[in-house]
């Protein structure tokens, strides 16, 4: 399993160019996530990929060929935070109300809304921690659940951060660029 | 002052060097048609939007120069489909320009609207929907670019109509793209070129396409001649490197010389250069030349480890790495290997069939080996796909680079015509020949009128089998000779030709084939229709997946052995 931080322009369209290429190549999306960056016209993609090694490197090379992707990061081997955040609704009433409520604070997990016929849990936490919740919750009957997926962060001050890659709109002749042949 | 995006679609294609343009018109490419005749391009009416695809691409790779191809929306952009992928798989540099519909009506299912930029993703390098005047000038600059840059390849530019018709100020220099944003980053990996390459006893070096693409012929000439290193040629590769270079041993891979793929197999250090280990070159992977380290240098890393793992990996241009190499060469003696190369070749010539005495048939060897000779090699030959395709690189032997134009990675039956009016309009000094067989060229042949409007002087020559005879060989060899569906019947070609205003001929025997070809060239386009031996093959070859030195040899008219 890889772990890419994918830094791509922000316009119509990328999205699909990034999944039609791992469709085409065959390698197999675990999860994508995408959001916006500190720098305007700037997004941030998590892809994780069950791939091998030789199979990130290609990745990688791939994802570079796509003009509107400005910076690949593997932070698969690198230490940093995983985060998935995940709401579930819960069909409990009565007793299982409050085991579910004990259970979601063991977890630090919160009750975001209450209904006669049940509640909704957020949760935030790497992805074991989200799944270990969803296996002792699932007695209780969940009805519905949606999962993010995986956002990953390198700790420290090592990354630079996406300020270096200014989008384009942003850029005057004045303002000197990081290389990418340097990354 | 302001001008219309038609206006400054032209006024690009102009400022980017643009003096010829193959395309086909209609509803939402007409204001940039209408605007067109104010700006001194030569338009070329293609007959199908595939063949302008094709013609910007054998421009491309007869200059080295990028092509342009323009079509409107809908059946106009699907149409260069087939083109487009044909560009990308062999890494030629094109601009396709589509007209689209009005960015109001997108994705209404407006007449003749189709999401053509969805449709040719995978298939460009970058692809762009225009739907303001103010971006057609970026986006052609850009398109320029990226298509030329790098590992060249085809770009799209689709343009809605009201971008074409809205007006703005036209900021040349404004538009210009940023080349350091554009730029990818090389990766290089692995052990160290230099002490592989001194030490290996039995190098070979691989030439692809990359060669010419990167200009790296001299270079690679050098390194070899230095290092004493003989050269296999992928098909693209043909061109890069003389064919009379004592050290150039021929083309590698299924239809390759049996002495080239057995060296390979045989060697003990692979030098790849600007190829990219094609199934077609390779054979099986599990036994492809396994005593062999691997150096790759290519300018795209997604070429490294995609087929066959290699011990150094090194991305960059080609001329600036092999370059880099010369003065760290120790320069061994290979004679030994050289010599033993040359005992490979054996019985090859007594077994070629250029040599074998004219029984009355006309083979297609026969065909393209003459031409070699009457046309002194001098030619630039614009194949299609299939038997004749493999003659020609086997027979046709080509000195200089850029003048052999092939479909190599998509093989795409009907690429010669359009192809070789691309080439001339390139080159028109150039002697331009066509050889296509009577089926791929029966796919693209209304653009034999396309020749005759632009009174270009083509040559076609015609290897008419009867047969779709690559796939007739496989079913010969593989299916038991059950000819399903490759028995073909073609018109007169002799009488399509004089219908179209061409010069035309036919040749049944080996003996009147150079009093034809002379005549041939003495006429401002000629299409001579060669009736060869029906059910010839193309040997040696390598089965599909098969160890790359297990070859089928043809069988030997002098004597079968018991080698066979």
């Amino acid at each position: 399993m890889h772990t890419f931080a994918v830094y791509v322009d922000n316009k119509p369209g990328v999205l699909n160019r990034v999944s039609s290429l791992f469709r085409r190549r065959g390698f197999n999306i675990e999860s994508l996530t995408v959001g916006h960056t500190e720098t305007p016209g700037l997004s941030r993609m998590t892809i994780v990929v069950d791939t091998d090694d030789r199979g990130a490197r290609l990745v990688e090379a791939n994802l570079y060929k796509l003009i509107p992707v400005r910076r690949v990061d593997n932070i698969t081997r690198r230490p940093a935070i995983s985060r998935d955040l995940a709401m579930i609704k819960v069909a409990a009433v009565a007793d299982g109300r409050m085991h579910v409520m004990q259970l979601a604070d063991v977890y630090r997990a919160r009750v975001v809304d209450v209904s006669p016929e049940g509640l909704v849990i957020e949760a935030t936490g790497t992805e074991e921690k989200i799944d270990s919740l969803v296996e002792m919750l699932r007695p209780y009957t969940i009805v519905e659940m949606v999962r993010t997926g995986r956002v990953v962060m390198a700790r420290g001050s090592a990354m630079a951060n996406s300020q270096a890659l200014r989008s384009k709109h942003d850029r005057t002749a004045d303002q000197s660029d990081v290389s990418l042949g340097s990354v | 002052m302001p001008l219309t995006g038609a206006q400054i679609l032209w006024e690009s294609l102009v400022r980017e060097g643009v003096n010829v343009v193959f395309g086909y018109p209609g509803g939402a490419i007409l204001p940039a048609y209408d605007a067109m005749l104010d700006y001194p391009i030569r338009h070329v009416l293609v007959r199908h939007e595939q063949g302008a695809t094709h013609m910007a691409d054998g421009y491309a790779r007869a200059t080295g120069k990028v092509g342009v191809a323009i079509a409107t929306s809908g059946p106009g952009a699907t149409n260069m489909v087939t083109g487009i992928a044909t560009a990308m798989m062999d890494s030629s540099p094109i601009v396709c320009i589509t007209g689209q519909v009005g960015s109001a009506l997108i994705g209404s299912d407006a007449f003749q609207e189709t999401d053509i930029t969805g449709i040719t993703l995978p298939i460009t390098k970058h692809n762009y929907l225009v739907a303001q005047a103010a971006d057609i000038a970026p986006a052609i600059r850009e398109a320029f670019a990226i298509a030329a840059s790098g590992r060249p390849g085809p770009v799209l530019v689709d343009i809605t109509k009201d971008a074409q018709l809205g007006t703005c100020d036209f900021n040349w220099e404004a538009a210009a793209p940023d080349l350091e944003e554009l730029a990818r980053p090389g990766h290089s990996s692995g052990a160290e070129p230099i002490p592989l390459i001194n030490a290996a006893q039995r190098p070979v070096i691989l030439a692809g396409r990359g060669v010419m693409l990167g200009q790296a012929e001299q270079a690679v000439l050098e390194f070899a001649e230095r290092a004493r290193i003989p050269i296999a040629m992928t098909l693209l590769g043909i061109g890069g490197v003389p064919a009379s270079h004592p050290l150039n041993l021929g083309m590698m891979g299924m239809h390759g010389e049996a002495w080239v793929n057995t060296a390979i197999q045989e060697s003990d250090l692979l030098i790849a250069l600007g190829m990219r280990f094609d199934d077609r070159v390779t054979g099986n992977l599990k036994t492809y030349a396994p005593h062999a380290k691997k150096i790759h240098v290519d300018i795209d890393p997604a070429e490294f480890n995609k087929n066959v793992k290699v011990d150094s990996a090194i991305s960059g241009n080609l001329r600036d790495v092999v370059s880099g190499w010369l003065p760290r060469l120790t320069e061994p003696s290979r004679e030994a290997w050289l010599d033993h190369i040359n005992e490979l070749k054996g019985d090859s010539a007594v077994r070629d069939i250029q040599n074998l005495p004219d029984d009355g048939h006309l083979y297609a060897a026969h065909v393209i080996n003459d031409i070699w000779h009457i046309t002194e090699g001098k030619a630039v030959v614009v194949t299609d796909v299939g038997q004749h395709q493999m003659w020609e690189a086997q027979y046709y032997r080509h000195e200089h680079p850029r003048t052999l134009i092939t479909s190599g990675g998509l093989g795409t039956m009907g690429f010669a015509l359009p192809a070789a009016i691309g080439a001339k309009m390139g080159r028109p000094d150039a002697e331009v020949w066509v050889i296509a067989g009577d089926g791929g060229f029966q796919m693209t042949m209304p653009e034999l009128a396309t020749l005759v409007q632009e009174e270009l002087d083509v040559k076609i020559a015609i290897i008419n089998n009867g047969y779709l005879g690559m796939v007739r060989q496989w079913q010969e060899f593989f299916y038991q000779r059950r000819y399903a569906a490759t028995p073909i019947s073609a018109p007169d070609f002799q009488k399509l030709g004089e219908a179209f205003g061409l010069w035309s001929a036919t040749v049944t025997k080996r003996s009147d084939l150079a009093g034809v070809v002379a005549e041939a060239r003495r006429q401002r386009g000629a299409l001579i229709d060669f009736r060869v031996e029906q059910e010839d093959s193309v040997y040696p070859m390598v089965p599909a997946g098969a160890d790359l030195h297990k070859m089928i040899r043809r069988p030997s008219p002098i004597a079968e052995t018991a080698a066979d």
